[in-house]
């Protein structure tokens, strides 16, 4: 059992971006461990491909069948575990997509091994036989923990969204194409089309300035106070996912790894204490403020310009601060 | 339709978090702890598909030691019709194959149609044990349910998937579905809930012998470091409130 394994996600022809910083973690971990690095997609008969996966040479291998398009669970989870007997791989590495999600803890239960889900870095501090330390987060964010693998099995991780830099893109050559034993009778799910609601109006992607609000807000009625401050600045007001679970705001206003991912010159982040999946949507903003009232809040660690206090106390303030300021 | 659902207690959210003397886990002496909120919206789409169908049951299930019961009868208290309490002392020292063993163990002999769990947990949130549940009772699964619609046939439930786009899986029964946030409001126990929930079963079982050795070790727990050095601004309101707007004309020039 030797190698380092990455699963790139594509879907017809394209790549998920979050495919390139699985392929960065994964060489990194192949040169500290001294093992070879391949990589591997899966896709349907015919996929027209481009593989752009950085680097030195890398084997890199087209999983390919029929029945792998549209995805299922368990069509994916049947050819990798075949892919998987074949390379023996000592790493099996995922980006932490929703796809990736959805299949690969029932993967990794049929090598009777546990996916370390959503990595943010990986350590090699503690160099021999131990191998390397997986670094995630519990509690919404509020602590890290280190974790190692201690099965017999390939190890499984899935590598949380901007946490390792992406490698260049250069050409890689031509993969081995591998088919895998299928029968439509082994996929018990039907897919549907994906579609997205009809009537998705704001675009936040392209805000300059955007304010938005978390939990903190406390409730619905509270929400003029940010309204008002956002409207003083000029900008879009968004949310943290509980305030659109709650029907406060619209769905198309959250941002977040459920939501839209923004790159604004400012993020103005209210009573928003920080998890990863709103912090992965948010982490292309040029500048951060914070008001929150925890001072462990995790959005106090991406955040340029930090408040702890009070946000009922502190934002009817900046609003009339900002009002004078414009006048 | 015989439906589970498996729940998990978690610390409260606001609740301060220490790290224990160990440095492996967090001090758990003072905590208050609820249901684990991604769960309390699986129990919610449970009710409503009883409710929805006229028929059908809602086992609730939890593992734990003594003081998840709490959390199983506010589920009751909220219109479960039963509930089975795994019990286990100390849940740390297993991994999620672990778990997920324990609670297919107690489901399996209830042979229900459907089981139902958030999509991750509030402390750990390695968002899995659905997945693996579901692959160790040999039933399909589908993860992040926005919406669950019988058919003739089984389900049609509607999946979230990235950047705001959704699909619908049609999918035979019996099945695992794990829920995201938002797709219900949440109810509150009512006064006659909570009588009632008095008189309902809450039966205790033995978490099942693990066998295998855990396949991954949490060494160590400990405060993230900073990404960014944060300038924290400090003052009354009104202070904060200048120092802002002073950085958001000469520093992030957006004024």
């Amino acid at each position: 059992m030797s190698g380092v394994l990455v699963i790139l996600e594509q879907r017809s022809g394209t790549w998920n971006r979050m495919s390139y910083e699985a392929v960065a973690a994964g060489r990194a971990l192949a040169e500290k461990t001294g093992q070879p690095l391949a990589v591997a997609t899966l896709a349907g008969k015919g996929a027209a491909l481009s593989w752009q996966i950085g680097g030195q040479p890398t084997t890199a291998y087209l999983v390919e069948h029929e029945l792998l398009e549209p995805y299922t669970s368990d069509a994916y989870v049947i050819a990798l575990e075949q892919l998987i007997k074949k390379l023996e791989p000592s790493y099996v590495l995922f980006p932490h997509t929703y796809q990736v999600r959805d299949f690969a803890p029932a993967l990794a239960t049929r090598f009777k091994q546990v996916l370390i889900s959503d990595v943010i870095a990986i350590r090699y501090d503690s160099a021999g036989s131990a191998g390397p330390v997986f670094v995630r987060q519990l509690f919404q964010g509020k602590l890290n923990a280190d974790y190692r693998h201690a099965g017999t099995g390939p190890c499984f991780v899935s590598l949380q969204a901007g946490s390792f830099r992406a490698d260049e893109s250069t050409s890689s050559g031509t993969p081995e194409t591998f088919t895998p034993q299928l029968e439509a009778s082994q996929i018990r799910n039907k897919p549907g089309e994906r579609f997205r609601e009809s009537g998705q109006t704001v675009d936040l992607t392209q805000a300059p300035v955007i304010v938005s609000v978390g939990r903190g807000i406390g409730e619905q009625d509270n929400l003029p106070i940010v309204e008002e401050l956002a409207q003083a600045l000029g900008a879009e007001l968004a949310a943290s996912r509980p305030i659109c679970d709650n029907g406060w705001l619209p769905m198309e206003r959250q941002v977040g790894s459920s939501g839209q991912t923004v790159s604004p010159k400012l993020y103005l982040a209210i009573g928003i204490s920080g998890a990863i999946q709103h912090l992965v949507g948010m982490k292309g903003s040029k500048s951060v403020i914070a008001i929150n009232k925890d001072e462990n809040a995790p959005i106090f660690e991406v955040a340029d310009y930090g408040v702890v206090g009070d946000l009922f106390e502190i934002v009817p303030e900046l609003t009339k601060a900002i009002q004078t300021a414009k006048a | 339709m015989k439906i589970v659902v498996a729940i998990k207690q978690v610390p409260e959210r606001d609740a301060p978090i220490h790290i224990a003397s160990n440095g492996r886990w967090i001090d758990d002496a003072d905590l208050n702890y609820t249901i684990n909120e991604p769960d309390a919206y699986a129990l919610e789409e449970a009710l409503q598909l009883k409710e929805k169908n006229g028929t059908g049951e809602v086992i609730v299930v939890c593992a734990g030691p003594e003081r998840v019961q709490s959390t199983l009868r506010e589920a009751l208290a909220k219109g479960a019709d039963r509930a089975i309490h795994i019990e286990a002392e100390d849940l740390t020292g297993l991994d999620t194959l672990g778990i997920a063993q324990i609670l297919a163990d107690a489901i399996k002999p209830e042979s229900p149609d459907l089981i139902l769990t958030g999509l991750q947990s509030d402390d750990l949130g390695l968002g899995q044990t659905g997945v693996v549940l579901a692959e160790l009772l040999g039933i399909p699964h589908a993860t992040i349910i926005m919406h669950v619609e019988p058919t003739s046939t089984g389900l049609k439930v509607k999946r979230e998937l990235e950047d705001g786009w959704f699909q619908h899986v049609e999918m035979p029964l019996p099945t695992l579905l794990t829920i995201q946030s938002g797709g219900n409001k949440l109810r509150y126990a009512t006064l006659m809930g909570i009588k009632k929930a008095k008189t309902k079963e809450l039966k205790t079982v033995a978490a099942s012998a693990s066998t295998a050795a855990s396949a991954v070790t949490l060494d160590r727990v400990y405060l993230p470091e900073k990404q960014k050095k944060t300038e924290m601004l400090t003052g009354s309101p009104s202070e904060i409130a200048t120092k802002i707007v002073e950085k958001l004309k000469f520093e992030v020039r957006v004024l």
